[in-house]
């Protein structure tokens, strides 16, 4: 079966917005530092206060990799995929997959934009499509 | 503050080593490994079981320490620890051993990595669907291998510094070469440019040759102090300094979340190696670097300062890494390319070799060799130094 996150107290916003279609961020309520992945404290002023806000969705790839086979079981009807780190107009990086791109084509530099992919028991991951 | 680690400097020493073939599936469990290579190195220092009374580990170990004492009647441990981060721990664990001598915590500390991976799978490997923690990031889009989390690295090195495949190329033959002669090792076919460019991408940029063996074995070293060093049998392989490393914002293997992913672990404990040891990366004769996948190499050679920022992968390929007639001979028994993968404690078995004058591609006048741990993982390394 696919991995699937299994959310924590800090990640749990992130994954109850992507499940209604939308890309928040974890931004600190003290310093208004963005930052990703989500945890308890700012790492800028380590303030325990926080508040969630919806991200504009484009980015930029900042890396990409395109693994072959042997990958893990629940991935490899889908191999040769892509995966991405993309750099958020808001600073922060994620992992995601291109769902519209193969290995040839991807460009660091190259714009996208957020598309949610429904994955199954409810979760919906935040993915991405050419700009 | 800086001043107190100084005085650990060659106050301890590798004196014993010992480990048991490689092989990808050795029919051996961990514990019997253990035991076999930790008996060996105690063998190769003339010491006896009886004669330790420290033990420091991997945290990625499986092997527990009241078993080996059990076995080999170690009948009192007066200090025991183990290190975290998987591959990088190793110089950190024969540096915890050297601080424990130094300050007479203990005097015969025995370090060791033993590994079948029929025993336990691939570590990294999830278990059930539901992933937590880091990996939550990671997991579900697939980015899910080693090899996969340092090849995002490999790509933005290259593009950033202009680095190529062709460098990544040059360093796996470079070690393949190193193990044609050396009878321990996994991969001793030659390896030319079209066999390198002709396998297959695992995960791309990278190809197969530019990722580690997969192996089952184990190694162990023995240290005590240099002053005991002298009545034993083998040139001493001084502890002169040893450093770890995490730098800021980490996250596990590979970093893409901090603002400079490709300022890694090794950048940090590389300020410490050289201000620890006193001596400077251009008084390193031989360098034993954790090549888990090539482009380790590149990144941890810039780290050390063995080259210009950006240059590792010109300065890898322009010859320097050769054992015969290279600048910087680099992982001269073949590495974790071409002799084994047992989370970098062969290339700390190797890094003594040079020192004692017995590896297979001995590189001469050798007396000092820096030993680096994985990188891209919070890390550790070490300089040691012909007594």
């Amino acid at each position: 079966m696919r991995p699937l996150p299994d959310p924590d107290d800090s990640s749990a916003p992130f994954w109850d917005a992507a499940a209604r279609g939308s890309l928040a961020l974890q931004r600190c309520a003290a310093c208004k530092a963005f930052r990703h992945p989500p945890q308890p404290m700012c790492s800028a002023c380590t303030s325990f206060e926080s508040e969630w806000v919806p991200a504009s969705g484009r980015a930029r790839v900042w890396s990409w990799v395109v693994a072959h086979p042997p990958v893990l079981p629940a991935f490899a009807d889908k191999a040769p995929y892509n995966v991405v780190v993309v750099e958020l107009e808001e600073g922060v990086r994620m992992i995601g997959n291109l769902l519209d791109g193969a290995g040839d084509d991807i460009a660091i530099g190259m714009e996208v934009v957020v598309a949610f992919d429904d994955a199954g028991e409810g979760v919906t991951l935040p993915q991405w499509r050419r700009a | 503050m800086a001043g107190s680690l100084h005085a650990m400097r060659d106050v301890a020493a590798i004196v014993g080593i010992g480990h048991t073939e490689f092989s990808k599936n050795i029919g051996r469990p961990e514990r019997t490994l253990a035991l076999e290579a930790i008996k060996a190195a105690l063998d190769d220092a003339g010491l006896a079981p009886s004669d330790v009374d420290g033990m420091v580990k991997f945290t990625l170990e499986n092997t527990m320490e009241v078993e080996i004492a059990r076995n080999l009647g170690i009948d009192n441990v007066r200090f025991f620890g183990d290190v975290a981060y998987g591959g990088g721990a190793g110089c950190g664990a024969v540096g915890h051993a050297a601080m424990a001598i130094a300050t007479g915590m203990a005097e015969v500390v025995v370090v060791w990595r033993a590994r079948n991976r029929g025993s336990g799978g691939r570590p990294w490997a999830s278990k059930g669907n539901r992933v937590g923690g880091d990996m939550q990031w990671y997991l579900p889009y697939g980015l899910s291998r080693p090899v996969d989390q340092i090849a995002m690295l490999a790509r933005r090195h290259m593009h950033e510094y202009g680095s190529t495949d062709e460098h990544l190329c040059a360093i796996a033959m470079a070690f393949r070469e190193h193990a044609q002669n050396n009878p321990n090792a996994m991969m001793r076919t030659p390896m030319t440019r079209d066999d390198y460019f002709g396998a297959r991408f695992v995960s791309e940029p990278l190809r197969l040759f530019d990722c580690c063996l997969e192996s089952d074995g184990g190694l162990a070293v023995v240290l005590t102090s240099a002053e005991r060093a002298r009545s034993l049998r083998h040139p001493a392989a001084l502890v002169r300094g040893f450093s770890q490393g995490i730098g800021p914002r980490h996250t596990v293997m590979t970093n893409y979340f901090t603002p400079d992913p490709l300022d890694s672990p090794g950048h940090y404990a590389a300020k410490d190696l050289w201000n620890n040891a006193g001596v400077g990366p251009d008084e390193i004769d031989c360098v034993q670097i954790y090549d888990a996948f090539s482009p380790l190499v590149v990144i941890s050679l810039e780290a050390y300062g063995f080259c210009k920022p950006g240059d590792g992968g010109p300065f890898a390929a322009s010859g320097a890494l050769r054992a015969h007639g290279g600048a910087l001979p680099c992982n001269t028994s073949g590495g974790s390319l071409s002799e084994a993968y047992v989370h970098g404690m062969n290339l700390i078995v190797e890094g003594v070799r040079q020192i004692r004058g017995t590896s297979v591609n001995h590189v001469p006048d050798c007396e000092t060799v820096m030993v680096s741990s994985g990188n891209g993982v919070p890390t550790s390394a070490l300089v040691l130094r012909r007594a």
